[in-house]
């Protein structure tokens, strides 16, 4: 009596759910699969198929896969030097890899875009070295670049939180029965880590693939990922049947991406061997 | 005598400036049950883990069959362990598990098959190789690390705390499967306990340990009846340690009777501690007691009454299979033979080792 | 000791790539000259600037309002809800936790987007449908930062008051609401940070009228960079410094840690 009574407390919450998750995904289903005149259309969605709108879409695929896999090259061997730093700083070190993370986002933006631009701060220490210049800013490197930057800690994070929780003597019991550093770490450090590490991937991969601040400023409007195609289609071309379709499509994406991710998490738990 | 299977010599290790093993000399036989008995923090688990090669001794040696291991890490040591929280692989199954050692070594599939239904079967776990180890009780999990390490054959088997976790039931049950365990292997076994039954119950020879030094090594029955200070009498049991005045061989007066006893070259009235077991003293008549006093608790315990007596100023624990109700005035004997004369302590190292009980 | 001395260069350069960009803004906000590369002299004048701009003060305050303000329902919402779903039933409790999942794993475009079709169906876009979409994904944020706390204290303690006489006010305000508060502070925390940082979201919901910080630097750049930003950069870094070293290193982390 008393925990159903305790049960209606997540109601509130149940109704702002309904109304601001539900709801509107009902709307974008609706202005998905209608014209402007209100008929029922399949347009909007099949038109992700119009060559320039692959275009993106594979790109977005594409500077998102490379992304990912750049932070997780770069945080796997992090978070084992962070945790293998048994001192009484680490907490403070793992502070200080975490710390950028606060930063507003846009600011990231701008600071990369300091570094990069062609009279910027890279290619003046390169000509005062008497090295040619980088020509990245309003390319897909830029992109890329600043993508890794923003998501980068949501990389280490769950990786070093699932290494720390490793247990001392699991690594002790297996040097025992004869495993050396090698095998310790495939057979034993990699699939504990596994769920840490497809969280991450999901954890940058979605906001990679579905970013589009950073193409916008970055990509000088010569990079055009679907996030882009979509902005445009509701900010500019005020076309929100066409943008609430390719929406949709970028949704199913993100469904499909993490679903795969989830089995995957599964998977690496078990077979190992 | 067997040979000596592992020679600890001179083993000194600290952490962090505090000395926890203080030039520790020990070895141990081929195929004999050792414990390594002590309160916590008497050095007893890092002595265990100077030998599986989870840590380095500061100074000394460790020989194991003739040859110095010291430098080895625990991957190049024959010798196995069972660790205080199981530590099994959670990502892997219950074969998987036992099978990892003998992976590593490259063995045929169907010896490692063969293996891992010889060690279920030998821990009472048939069948249980696809379960996952969630589904296990902490007494199974416990068959199963036991089972993971010796399917590689090690000549020693670790075991640090293993039955800490378990219930009493599951582990008075533990202790037997141990017993008949290591009969069937015919291995050496290097066992941690803070567990003094545990370690009367199981072993054959017992290492009472504190603060880093060896208190007494012999077998349970040596270490029960006669302890050598008031250290092992007391973490051994219960016991009635009373501060006596040696007159002369074979007498001690305590609490101001005259007792006679039976040990002989402590001198002429040295001061010394005497240890009586609670089972050993006699409740008689008040006229028939070499002293006299009254009943101040008793409490049933199955087997026999615990009793204590307050007399001449010393509350005596007495173990009987009579009952004397509270308040009654009873007189208390105790046979020579059950006396046991111990020195006092004289370095404070040693007084420490007192003071910490 | 090669292994060693690998691992400091290794963490040394993402160091570097971490700082290298904020360092830059930090050094610009200070630097009297119009070109970015040249160092001009010493100036605070960019922060007098940036003081007296009105437009950036006012996105300044409507940020910290809607931040504040939405992290304040969020969190009373979000602490009821954890509560009711903490008596439900597992297979309930699941179905509940996926739900608070959708909104923190759907990407950030698509919310916004979702979220703007209702919204200008029934009225302006403007300060409200913005604070409403940050309620919105701030709500599983403090959810998924009670929850666990209440799963650690065990439902005995509550019913242990009851049992000694406490009303179930009494028994929650005694002795439930202390156990979880470590988690619904954290809870609003990670709520004001992750509106603060908001770009999306805000964008496809505030119209035309407002700006917060992040869509206000978004058109700045657009149009090119006013100096002023490199100091409002150098102001929120330090800010976000102190704030995240307290919340690590204050007081109530210490407790906390003490408590495990």
């Amino acid at each position: 009596m008393n925990n159903l009574k305790r049960q209606l407390l997540a109601g509130p919450y149940l109704l702002w759910m309904a109304g601001f998750v539900l709801l509107p995904v009902i709307v974008i289903l609706y202005y998905a699969f209608t014209t402007t005149s209100g008929h029922f259309t399949l347009l909007n969605v099949s038109s992700i198929f119009a060559s320039i709108h692959v275009k993106s879409l594979i790109l977005s695929l594409k500077l998102a896969l490379i992304c990912t896999g750049i932070c997780l090259i770069l945080s796997y061997p992090l978070a084992m030097i962070l945790n293998n730093m048994k001192t009484n700083s680490q907490s403070f070190i793992v502070f200080i890899f975490i710390l950028p993370m606060w930063m507003n986002f846009m600011l990231r933006i701008l600071a990369w875009k300091l570094l990069l631009s062609n009279n910027g701060v890279i290619n003046t220490f390169l000509a005062a070295l008497g090295l040619p210049g980088l020509d990245v800013l309003n390319t897909p490197s830029a992109v890329v670049f600043c993508m890794v930057y923003d998501f980068l800690p949501f990389m280490i994070l769950p990786i070093y939180n699932a290494m720390a929780r490793i247990q001392e003597d699991i690594i002790e019991a297996a040097k025992d029965l004869g495993a050396g550093n090698i095998t310790i770490f495939f057979r034993i450090i990699v699939p504990l880590t596994m769920p840490g590490v497809v969280s991450g991937i999901t954890m940058v991969f979605v906001p990679a693939l579905t970013s589009f601040a950073i193409s916008d400023l970055l990509g000088g409007g010569k990079v055009l990922l679907i996030g882009n195609v979509i902005e445009q289609a509701f900010m500019q071309e005020y076309n929100w049947n066409l943008g609430s379709g390719l929406s949709l499509v970028l949704m199913i994406f993100v469904i499909a991406s993490m679903a795969l991710m989830s089995s995957k998490g599964e998977e690496g738990g078990a077979g190992v061997w | 005598m067997s040979k000596r299977l592992i020679d600890l010599q001179h083993i000194t290790k600290s952490f962090d400036g505090q000395t926890v093993l203080d030039d520790l000399n020990l070895y141990i036989r081929e195929n004999e049950f050792l414990t390594l008995l002590g309160p916590s923090g008497c050095g007893k688990t890092t002595t265990l883990r100077i030998i599986g090669g989870f840590e380095t001794p500061d100074q000394g040696h460790v020989i194991f069959d003739g040859k110095d291991i010291t430098a080895l890490s625990p991957n190049q040591r024959q010798l196995n362990t069972v660790f205080q929280k199981y530590a099994l692989f959670p990502h892997m199954s219950i074969a998987e598990n036992i099978a990892f050692g003998l992976k590593i070594k490259k063995k045929p599939k169907s010896y490692i098959d063969d293996k891992i239904k010889y060690a279920l079967k030998l821990v009472n776990l048939d069948g249980f190789e696809k379960r996952r180890m969630e589904s296990l009780s902490g007494g199974q999990q416990q068959r199963i690390a036991i089972a993971r390490a010796i399917v590689n054959e090690p000549k020693v088997l670790l075991l640090d705390e293993p039955l800490g976790a378990l219930d009493l039931k599951l582990r008075q049950d533990m202790q037997y499967e141990l017993i008949r365990l290591k009969n069937e292997l015919g291995i050496t076994f290097i066992y941690v306990t803070h567990d003094q039954e545990e370690a009367l119950t199981m072993s054959d020879t017992i290492v009472v340990m504190n603060q880093g030094y060896i208190q007494q090594i012999g077998t349970p029955e040596d270490i029960y009846n006669e302890p050598t200070n008031a250290f092992v009498a007391d973490f051994i049991g219960e016991s009635n340690i009373i501060d006596g005045i040696m007159l002369k061989d074979r007498l001690v007066k305590v609490l101001d009777v005259n007792f006679p006893c039976v040990d002989e070259g402590f001198g002429v009235q040295t001061p010394v501690d005497v240890v009586i077991r609670p089972e050993d003293v006699e409740l008689v008549a008040p006229e028939q007691g070499m002293l006299e006093g009254d009943v101040t608790s008793l409490i049933f315990k199955g087997v026999h009454w615990e009793i204590e007596v307050m007399a001449n100023g010393y509350e005596w624990l007495v173990q009987t299979t009579q009952m004397h109700p509270v308040g009654s005035h009873v007189g208390i004997k105790v046979d020579p033979f059950n006396i046991q004369i111990m020195n006092k302590p004289e370095s404070s190292d040693e007084k420490a080792v007192e003071s910490d009980e | 000791m090669v292994k060693k001395s690998f691992q400091r260069i290794y963490l040394f350069f993402i160091f570097l790539f971490l700082y290298l960009p904020i360092l830059v803004l930090i050094i610009l906000s200070f630097n009297n000259s119009k070109t970015r590369v040249q160092w001009g002299g010493f100036t605070l004048k960019w922060y007098q600037g940036l003081f007296s701009s009105s437009s950036i003060m006012t996105a300044f305050g409507t940020t910290l309002f809607i931040s504040l303000a939405s992290a304040l329902i969020a969190t009373f919402l979000g602490t009821l809800a954890a509560l009711g779903i903490d008596a439900m039933k597992k297979r309930n409790q699941a179905i509940m936790i996926g739900a608070a999942n959708i909104p923190l794993l759907n990407a950030d475009i698509v919310t916004g987007i979702s979220m703007m079709l209702l919204f200008v169906r029934f009225t302006r876009l403007g300060m409200s449908t913005v604070l409403l979409a940050h309620i919105t994904f701030n709500i599983p944020y403090v959810i998924l930062n009670v929850l666990p706390k209440l799963k650690q204290s065990s439902r005995t303690t509550y019913e242990a008051a009851l049992d000694l006489g406490a009303t179930p006010w009494q028994a929650f305000f005694k002795i439930l609401w202390p156990q979880i508060r470590p988690g619904v502070f954290s809870g609003f925390l990670m709520a004001m940070t992750m509106s603060l940082d908001d770009f999306s979201v805000t964008y496809f919901t505030k119209g035309a009228g407002i700006n917060t910080l992040s869509t206000m630097i978004y058109t700045e750049m657009r149009k090119g960079i006013r100096p002023e930003m490199y100091a409002l950069s150098t102001i929120l870094f330090l800010l976000a410094f102190v704030l995240l070293l307290f919340m690590n290193f204050g007081p109530s982390a210490r407790k906390e840690k003490n408590e495990l």
